[in-house]
């Protein structure tokens, strides 16, 4: 058996993004700058693909920038935001601890840039709450920058209550909506969302394509100069093949969220309560407000490294926080952030579903990382010396 | 995964010598469960001759890998041999570790080393100190 769980890394192509794209590589290539047919044609796809994504997220067409993906979206939003702060001499920004990289470190570029920087705690259910939002804010906050749904843990935040706060305070509020779009409903006008950044390889797109959705009027400063591309904001020759896979995965995932989260929790809540079972293991993250498809677990006395290439090896391929497989010594800044120590955010384990997983695939994935984990127990020094009362358990 | 050589995988799939030696003549243990890999070696010494040896090991791929290598490079052998097992050796018998992976060699080394310090403490055999660096000296853990 070969079961694909992870799908927050990245997910499998839809045969209808491949199909929405196919026509931009072989006949419509043009550059839509141009004006011959074969560029208008391009032109018209990429005007069409804009007012689609617009639908989807409750915005104006206009207020969408196409972008490399995520991550050039939240340097691109936070950059914008904190320009904006500078010239009004505001260069306070609120963030999580628990945010992507792509969020924290071009926060921590900013505060070598003398910007103050403050990160919420996220508790040990990963999440905030408004409250702590609107206690954070001061008369020089410019923007804050709070993720839409965790990538690791997979909680949600209560963006349209901190979407409230900001806008009654007057704050710039950017999510991170990466793991969120096209899995959520989102609505940000209703949510009061002004900035948000989306990655279509995470809803069955292409990789190397995402948006940036900025509320009209928000000034945003170039990253990449050159042509008048995206209004002047973006430069650089559209990809049309991708930005036409993206706009078609987003429709579709749009029309079936209901009936998708509905499946997938289910068997999400299936496979949580079946790795539940493993003495000595932890769920991160709250358990009601989460992804539909986030299954995320600490199992102590192991290490999450040999864990994944065990499963590998019974055809589950997963994710882990674990040390050795970022390549640094410290587990992921997400578990140390709820306060998993050291040695238990080392045995991590994230399987994220989506919904081609079956029950199956989940009974089968529960069975894999039990024999796995207590193998692994088996050799361990350190389970032993849980075992022997030596050492005490953090866990049930 | 192409991660590994296929000698990797083979010892972190099949490891030899997975175990307790419960009557052990040494056991040493090294790492930290914070850094993510702890090795433990169980050693059975009979006439200066590593008669059995045994490991547990918590950590990644290629420090179960590296602990089973070990283990069979030091099987059988006088404990004067033992002594010498480089981590060099150890990464170069496993067809090679990635970079950042050299520290699990390291660690099967050590372990090897302080099962048999405890050995020589134990048994009150004198010993040149300056061949047993302590954990702290590889500097991988910095905590």
């Amino acid at each position: 058996m070969k079961i694909y769980a992870d799908n927050a890394a990245t997910t499998k192509m839809s045969r209808t993004a491949i199909d929405a794209m196919l026509p931009y590589m072989e006949e419509i290539y043009g550059n839509p700058s141009s004006l011959h047919s074969v560029g208008q044609r391009a032109n018209e796809a990429l005007v069409s693909a804009r007012e689609r994504m617009a639908a989807c997220l409750g915005c104006e067409p206009r207020e969408i920038i196409f972008t490399s993906g995520g991550s050039e979206a939240d340097n691109h939003a936070i950059t914008s935001a904190a320009r904006i702060g500078e010239k009004q001499g505001k260069k306070h920004i609120i963030s999580t601890a628990f945010e992507h990289h792509a969020v924290l470190h071009t926060l921590n570029r900013l505060e070598k840039e003398g910007f103050e920087i403050t990160l919420l705690d996220v508790h040990e259910n990963g999440l905030i709450t408004a409250k702590e939002v609107s206690d954070a804010i001061r008369p020089d906050t410019c923007l804050v920058t709070v993720m839409y749904a965790n990538n690791e843990i997979g909680t949600i935040q209560p963006i349209g209550e901190i979407g409230a706060v900001c806008r009654e305070k007057g704050v710039l509020f950017h999510t991170d909506a990466v793991q969120a779009v096209g899995h959520l409903h989102i609505d940000v006008k209703a949510q009061n969302i002004d900035m948000l950044s989306l990655s279509a390889h995470k809803f069955h797109g292409p990789k190397g394509i995402g948006a940036l959705y900025a509320k009209r009027g928000v000034r945003l400063t170039n990253l990449i100069e050159g042509g008048a591309q995206e209004q002047g904001r973006r430069a650089g020759t559209e990809n049309i093949p991708a930005i036409m896979g993206m706009a078609a995965a987003l429709e579709e995932a749009c029309a079936h969220m209901d009936a998708n989260a509905k499946t997938v929790s289910a068997l999400r809540d299936r496979l949580i309560a079946g790795l539940s079972e493993i003495p000595h293991s932890v769920l991160n993250g709250d358990a009601a407000h989460r992804l539909p498809g986030n299954v995320n677990f600490c199992f102590e006395g192991i290490e999450g490294e040999s864990l994944l290439l065990l499963l590998d090896d019974k055809g589950v391929y997963a994710s882990s926080g674990s040390a050795c497989t970022s390549g640094s010594l410290d587990p992921s800044h997400v578990l140390l952030a709820i306060g998993r120590p050291h040695e238990i955010a080392h045995g991590s384990l994230r399987l994220t579903l989506s919904e081609e997983t079956t029950a199956e695939e989940v009974d089968y994935m529960i069975r894999a990382v039990g024999d796995v984990v207590g193998y692994l127990r088996s050799m361990s020094p350190v389970w032993r010396d849980l075992v022997s009362g030596k050492n005490q358990f953090v866990t049930k | 995964m192409a991660l590994y050589s296929d000698k990797v995988m083979d010892h972190f799939r099949n490891p030899r010598n997975v175990g307790v030696i419960e009557d052990a003549d040494g056991v040493g243990e090294v790492g930290n469960a914070k850094c993510g890999d702890i090795m433990k070696i169980y050693l059975k010494i009979d006439n200066d001759t590593i008669s059995d040896v045994k490991f547990e090991t918590f950590g990644c791929g290629s420090a179960i890998a590296s602990s089973s290598m070990a283990t069979e490079m030091i099987k059988g052998k006088p404990v004067s041999e033992a002594m010498e097992l480089t981590n060099r050796a150890v990464a170069e018998a496993l067809d090679g570790l990635p970079a950042h992976k050299m520290h699990c060699s390291v660690l099967a080394e050590e372990a090897i080393k302080a099962a048999l310090k405890d050995y020589y403490d134990k048994n009150g055999i004198e010993y040149d100190h300056t061949k047993f660096p302590d954990c702290a000296s590889c500097g991988h853990c910095d905590l």
